[in-house]
Formats: structure tokens, sequence, C-alpha cells
């Protein structure tokens, strides 16, 4: 009895009561019958894993790690971090070239940004898909998001000391996709930050939050970076006392979860002041710190989506009243859903079905909304969004900076 | 972040206040750790099916005979009858359809061919009249080739008593067919995600099939139709030439899903905010005993604040109520429990004895505020399973306290 009290595992995987709720809203069992899906792979195969590793099942791969399983689960299971730390745990075969080529983002962004025309140019032309396709395994069908010429940080260098005149601070996380893809998002970022009176600093060293690379189970080079990043993220939360704010739901997320949960990074002393741009606006707004203005005329249908991330942080309110605080905006909510992308998972041939399998409610919901443009808070549905729904897709952060009256937010912010 | 109601839980009975209050112009927040009971309904919602060892068939005249602290009898019997009135008018604001009233049990099949007394049941499924013969003369129970979560066998016993005669056939639509690649995960949700378009046209031209061969007049379906919309099982009627009902299969089940789905979209169509996989941690009580503000999971130091909270984490079952090998507890708030201190007293050896530990769940005042120290907090109400005091399982009441109650406590909230 006594000891039925401290036999509770981090993952609270003794506490599956086997209800199965958790297979009713997995995206991907509903898909793909290969998944033994969440039940199966996470808490009843681990009682198995954990006698004989033999009992590991490679069938964990086609988890997209999308938390839902553990946001659905009403006896707090992590479910998700179960999957993930067998794979990382079990599963020996040495990672694919593909695999690797996907995770290093900033590898990757730093060759593509220097020769950005070429790189965007060749990642467009069919013989070049098709050679991806069929050589190493990079599906045919996906587009490469542009690399942009110049990245975030060299273009952030210019303005680092006229952001340094501002009183109050905030360190900004802005993760590979805003360095070297989209660089407007970061300016945007800084755009809206300054507007209330913020100026904007980048942390001491910043590497990719390795979302990536734990997903293609490069484990020691994604803890590697972890740590790099998280000796910043304490220099500015702890030294400079200011909060790291990031515009990725996923970035965010990895580095307040999944560092403490499969990398074993510990983070707690500063978890609390990692937190999105939007989370970070909205609660200065409710205490009636900050005010934003926006201006007359901006009109626009707007619809958000929730990244599986963002479900997972329960941080969707935050952006979402954002956005509706806009007057000109009209806004449609989506109803949370896995689009499907889940990073560099539809990336890879064999998972482009099941990819495109998932999202196709939304895509349908995104098509018969009628909306000017979906809003969301990860650049990895964006890319599916866009590919697969005609749609453009903006952060919540930029459509602020967008529809801002920039002179009267400043105005107001004074005082 | 500031509400004028805040709910935890959002199953059935947060769902259910959620609605009637949202309704009112409010604004309100649920927070839900988890998906709810609500996925583990048999079809029907219980009023009241049994009182001691009687079964029950008029439930607001039985309800007479029970203990005068039992929820019912704190909200009135002729109180009861009128808010059960507003059960079937919500569910069909949100788009589904339930057959049934408050005056008179109708009965309903088990997954184990049981028949039980029902009050309200979703229009999928079959239901009799216990007095009354049924008008089906011989029907055919289909299920789909490889599920194993639906068993006609018992199905067909339980027809039988009703004298009701049967015969049994499988089917199969290729879709449907990839599921058996892994037997154990050919559940019901998955079938029924996969039940739309064309699909439904293929189905119902295999039931058209082996419905003319058996000569059968009713056709009847494990529930795995509709996962988000009765739409999917509206065109399968309309496909196929005979009626067609459901029988309940065992959890998850499908019609459960999707009142849970269609319940907490209009919740938010209505501007209610539903936070799905937070926890909430801890309250802040002011100094005259009222809740000030709770703090979740995943919001961290921001807290929430509004006028009044509502308690609707359900039973044991859902961990509203919980009990470690020494107490058992309220785990939000820290309110009083009932339940006896010995744990030698929380249950009977018997196993399908009338169980102490089902009627566990906080102490209530006459107006639903939970008791925390003797005293009740003014600006909380509990609703649902969490209320101690009953025994949902051996009542068959459930579902009729989950709605009844929090309909009752969002009209106590002006």
């Amino acid at each position: 009895m006594e000891y039925q009290l401290k036999n509770i595992s981090r993952d609270n995987f003794e506490q599956c009561i086997k209800c199965t709720v958790c297979t009713v809203y997995c995206p991907v069992l509903a898909v793909n019958p290969d998944y033994p899906g969440p039940k199966q792979a996470g808490p009843d195969g681990e009682r198995y894993r954990l006698k004989n590793p033999e009992f590991y099942d490679m069938a964990l791969k086609y988890c997209l790690n999308c938390k839902r399983c553990e946001v659905a689960c009403p006896s707090n299971v992590k479910i998700g971090d179960i999957i993930q730390r067998a794979r990382l745990k079990y599963d020996k075969k040495p990672v694919k070239l593909r695999d690797r080529i996907l995770a290093e983002t900033d590898v990757m962004g730093t060759l593509a940004t220097t020769a950005a025309p070429i790189a965007n140019f060749m990642l467009k032309l069919p013989v070049v898909k098709s050679a991806m396709h069929s050589v190493i395994g990079v599906d045919r069908h996906r587009t490469f998001p542009r690399y942009s010429g110049r990245t975030f940080e060299s273009w952030f260098r210019k303005q680092a000391d006229a952001q340094e005149t501002f009183k109050r601070k905030v360190a900004y996380f802005h993760g590979c996709y805003v360095n070297y893809n989209n660089p407007d998002l970061g300016r945007d970022f800084v755009k809206v930050m300054n507007a209330v009176g913020y100026g904007v600093r980048l942390l001491e060293k910043e590497r990719c939050c390795g979302v990536a690379k734990i997903a293609n189970r490069l484990i020691d080079r994604a803890r590697h970076d972890a740590e790099i990043n998280m000796k910043s993220i304490r220099h500015a939360v702890i030294d400079e006392e200011i909060p790291v704010l990031g515009t990725s739901s996923t970035c965010m997320f990895t580095m307040r979860d999944e560092y403490p949960h499969l990398l074993g990074v510990d983070n707690a002393e500063v978890r609390d002041d990692m937190l999105l741009a939007t989370v970070f606006l909205c609660r200065l707004i409710d205490q009636g710190q900050v005010k934003l203005v926006f201006r007359k005329d901006y009109k626009k249908r707007i619809a958000y989506h929730t990244p599986c991330h963002m479900q997972k942080l329960g941080w969707g309110i935050y952006s979402t009243k954002l956005l509706r605080s806009i007057p000109g905006v009209d806004f449609v909510m989506l109803e949370s859903q896995c689009c499907g992308i889940a990073g560099t998972y539809g990336f890879k041939k064999e998972n482009y079905a099941t990819s495109q399998a998932i999202g196709r409610d939304l895509f349908e919901s995104i098509r018969e909304a009628k909306v000017d443009f979906v809003a969301t808070d990860c650049e990895t549905c964006k890319w599916q969004i866009e590919m697969s729904a005609g749609a453009s897709v903006l952060n919540p952060i930029s459509v602020i900076a967008e529809a801002l009256d920039v002179e009267a937010t400043v105005k107001a912010n004074q005082k | 972040m500031k509400y004028d109601t805040i709910i935890i839980g959002g199953g059935l009975s947060g769902l259910t206040a959620g609605i009637k209050l949202a309704e009112k112009g409010k604004k309100v927040a649920i927070v839900s750790l988890g998906q709810s009971a609500l996925h583990f309904s048999s079809g029907s919602l219980g009023l009241l099916g049994q009182v001691g060892d009687k079964e029950v068939s008029s439930p607001l005249e039985a309800m007479k005979e029970l203990d005068e602290n039992h929820p019912y009898r704190r909200i009135g019997i002729d109180c009861v009858a009128a808010l059960a009135k507003e059960v079937k008018p919500m569910f069909a604001a949100a788009g589904m359809s339930l057959d049934g009233d408050e005056t008179v049990n109708r009965y309903r099949l088990t997954p184990f061919g049981i028949c039980k007394p029902s009050w309200l049941t979703f229009s999928d499924f079959i239901t009799f009249d216990k007095n009354e013969p049924s008008k089906i003369k011989k029907c055919i129970i289909i299920n789909f080739k490889g599920y194993l979560d639906f068993y006609p066998d018992f199905i067909a016993d339980g027809l039988g008593r009703m004298g009701v005669e049967s015969v049994q056939a499988t089917v199969s639509v290729d879709v449907v067919e990839r599921l058996r690649k892994s037997s154990s995960e050919m559940r019901a949700a998955s079938i029924a995600r996969l039940l739309r378009g064309d699909v439904i046209d293929a189905l119902a031209a295999e039931i058209n099939r082996v419905a003319d061969d058996a000569d059968a007049d009713t056709v009847l379906i494990p529930a795995v139709v509709g996962f988000d919309s009765e739409k999917p099982l509206a065109m399968l009627r309309e496909k196929v030439l005979r009626p067609v009902y459901c029988v309940a299969t065992t959890p998850m089940s499908v019609c459960g899903t999707r009142a849970q789905l269609l319940l907490r979209r209009r919740f938010e169509q209505l501007g209610g905010i539903y936070l799905l996989g937070d926890n909430v941690a801890s309250g802040k009580f002011a100094s005259d005993g009222r809740i000030k503000s709770v703090m979740t999971t995943n919001l961290g130091d921001d807290e929430m604040e509004a006028d009044t909270f509502i308690l609707a984490t359900g039973g044991l079952f859902s961990r509203g109520i919980v009990a470690d090998p020494h107490k058992v507890y309220e785990p939000v708030f820290g309110l009083d429990v009932r339940a006896p201190e010995d744990r030698e007293q929380w249950y009977e050896r018997d196993f399908f004895a009338k169980q102490p530990y089902m009627s566990f769940g906080v102490s209530v005042d006459e107006d639903f505020h939970p008791l925390r120290s003797g005293k009740a907090v003014g600006n909380l109400y509990a609703v649902g399973a969490v209320i101690g005091g009953y025994d949902a399982l051996k009542e068959g009441s459930g579902a009729g306290v989950a709605l009844l109650t929090a309909l009752y406590v969002a009209n106590m909230i002006k």
C-alpha cells in the first residue's frame, strides 16, 4: 500500500487505466493501420519493453509526436513522451542520410542562405525533386520553404544598437525558420515589440531548438544544442532579468517540455519565462501595461489553425484573443486538428500519403471558410496549409504587425 | 483572464452548464483535463432505472422513494420534471436527436444483450417497450468482418428474450477492411471516421444484399456510424431498404464521442472558451471563503478569475474524486468528501454488490454549494458525478444527475 503511493513514474505510465480515449484522437491511427496507436505504442508496449527491449516495435516511427494523445488523456499519462523515448532508446538502426539532412536545419540553412537564389531555383526543379524523391526519399510533392538571401541575424546586427536604447527589453529566440527562410516574421516581431516600448535582444548563442533532431533520433546532437540554448536562456532570464520570447509554437514547446522530458536537459528555473510572443503581449494587455492600436482601414477575414504543439501548450486562447481584438478582423476559429506535416515527418516519401490524409478535413474546412488568409503559430503547419489548402498563412505576430497603427501604438504606450 | 463563470471539467455536466450559461450571454471558460466519460456512453441517458432492488418504469414517481439527500430530491421532483424537458432541445441545437421522455422508461440493449431502462436514447439506437411486443418479426444483426467490440450472439440472445427472431451476417467494405491489418486497433472510432461519402454507398449495397438473402425486416448494426455528425447514419438509412438501427458496442462509444464533439462545438459557437488538456492545479480563496481565482498547469501564473465556479470534474472514474491507500479526497479545492475513514468500509467483497465507493463524492448544501471544512463555498457549485450520496451505476442515474444538476445550477447563476 505504501509502495503504491511512491511508485509513480515520471511519465505516469502506470496511471493508464486502459480507457483507450487516446486512440479516438490519434490522427495517425485514423489513416494508417500500420501504426499500433498511442495506447499500444505507449503505456501498453512500455510494459513489454521494460521486460525485454526485443519487444520494441519499429512501427513506432509512424508516431508524429503531435501529443494529441496526451491532450486527450484524462489520467495525465505522458503517452507521447513514452513513445518518443522508446524510439530514442530502442531504435538502434543507423539514422538515414535523408533524415540527417532534414534534421540539420542549422547547417542546411547556413549553406542554403549563402546561395539562396541557386538553392531556391534548384529545389523547385522537377528533376531535382524527382531525384530527391527516388535517391534520398524526400517526397516529390513537397515544396521546400524558400531560403532568404540574408539571415535574420545579419539584419538584426544592424539594429542591435538602436534596440538597446529601449528601457524595457525582451530576448528573442527566432528559430531556424525566421533566420533562414522568413526574416520578415522576425522583423515583424521587432516592430511590434518596439511599438509597445520593448527593445529586442538576441540570445548570446542560439542553436536550432532541436525538434527535427529529436524526431530523427539525432539525440546527442539535439542535447548538445539544447545545452547551448539553455545556457543562453539562463543568462537572459537570470542575469539580464528579461524574458525569452519566440514566434514558433514548436520551438517554444520543444524547449519548455521536450528538453526536460526527452533530452534530460533541465529548464525548471527559467521555464515560466520562455513564452510565445502572443502570450507575453496578451498578458501585458490584460494587465493594462501595454496597448495595441490598430489601423482603421485594416479589414480581413482570418481563420486560425491551432498547431498540435500549441494545443499541447494550451496557449491558443492568447493568439486568438489578440487576433480577435483587431477591430477589422472577421475571425473564424478552425476546429483544432493535426494538419499532418509534423515537421520533417511529412517530407518523407513513406509518410506523404498519411500526412495528406490526416490533413484532409482541415484543408476542406479552410477552403470552405473563404478567408483572406490563415493565421497559425507554427511554420511547418504554414507550409502544409499553403501547399495543400491553397491559402496563404501568416504568423499572428505578422498579422498584428500588418494591422498595427505604429504611430498611435507608440504614443499610447509612452507614459 | 477574467470570466463570469469558470467550469472545471468538460464532460456532459460541465458542457451542459457551459452551454446554458453561454446562452444567457455569460462569458464562460471550461478547463478540461483530457477527454470525458461521455466517450463511454451507452447511447442512452438514464434518469432513474432502479431504486433499491426494484426496476423503475416511471422515474419521476420512483424518485419519491429516494433519500432526501439525493441530488434529485435536492432539486425537487417538480423541478426535475421541468428541467428534464430542456434536454432534448439542448441536444437538438447541437445537432443531435434523442428519443424518449421522462415519464416512462424505455429499454435499451447493452453490448451484452441485456435490457436496461433508459430515459433518452440517441435516435441511432433500437429501444423497446417492455410491456408491448416488438413489431419486428425477424431482424438481421450485421457486423463488420474482423470487428471485435461487438457480440452478435449476445445481442441475438437479448432479442430472443424480447421475442424477436434474428439471424446474423458479416459484411466488409474495402476501406474498412484495411483496418483489419491490426485487429486490436480496428476500433469503433476508426471505423466511424471512414464511413462517409462513397463508403456509405458501398456499405448500404452490402447490407441490402445480406438482408435480402436473410429475408429480414429490420437491420441491426454496431453503433460505429457518424463520428462527428448524424449525417452518415441518415445517408445509410436512406440507402438501405429496411429500417436500420444501431446497437451499442463496447467502448469507445461513437455516439458518445459525437455528443462530446458536438456539445463542445455548440459551446464554442456560443462564445465559450474550452481549454482541453489543461489541469486546474489550485484555487485561491478570499478571506470570506469564496474562490477568487484558479491556476492551471498550462497558464502558469496567469490566474483565471471569475465570479462563480462550477466543479464538474466527475467521480472516481474521472478523478474528480481520488482515493489513495489512506484517504478519499477532492483534488482541486480539498473539499469535504462523503466517505468513511476506515478503508474496510469503502467496498464490499462481493464485486457485484452495491459498492459504497460508488457513492463517494463531495458534500453539498441545498443549493449545490460544496462544503469545505464544514462551510459552504458561496461562489462554487458542484454538478454531476463529483457530488456524493448517490450510486449512478446501480440507479442508472449518471446522465440524469449530470444533466439536471448542471441545468439547475446554471439557472441559479444570475
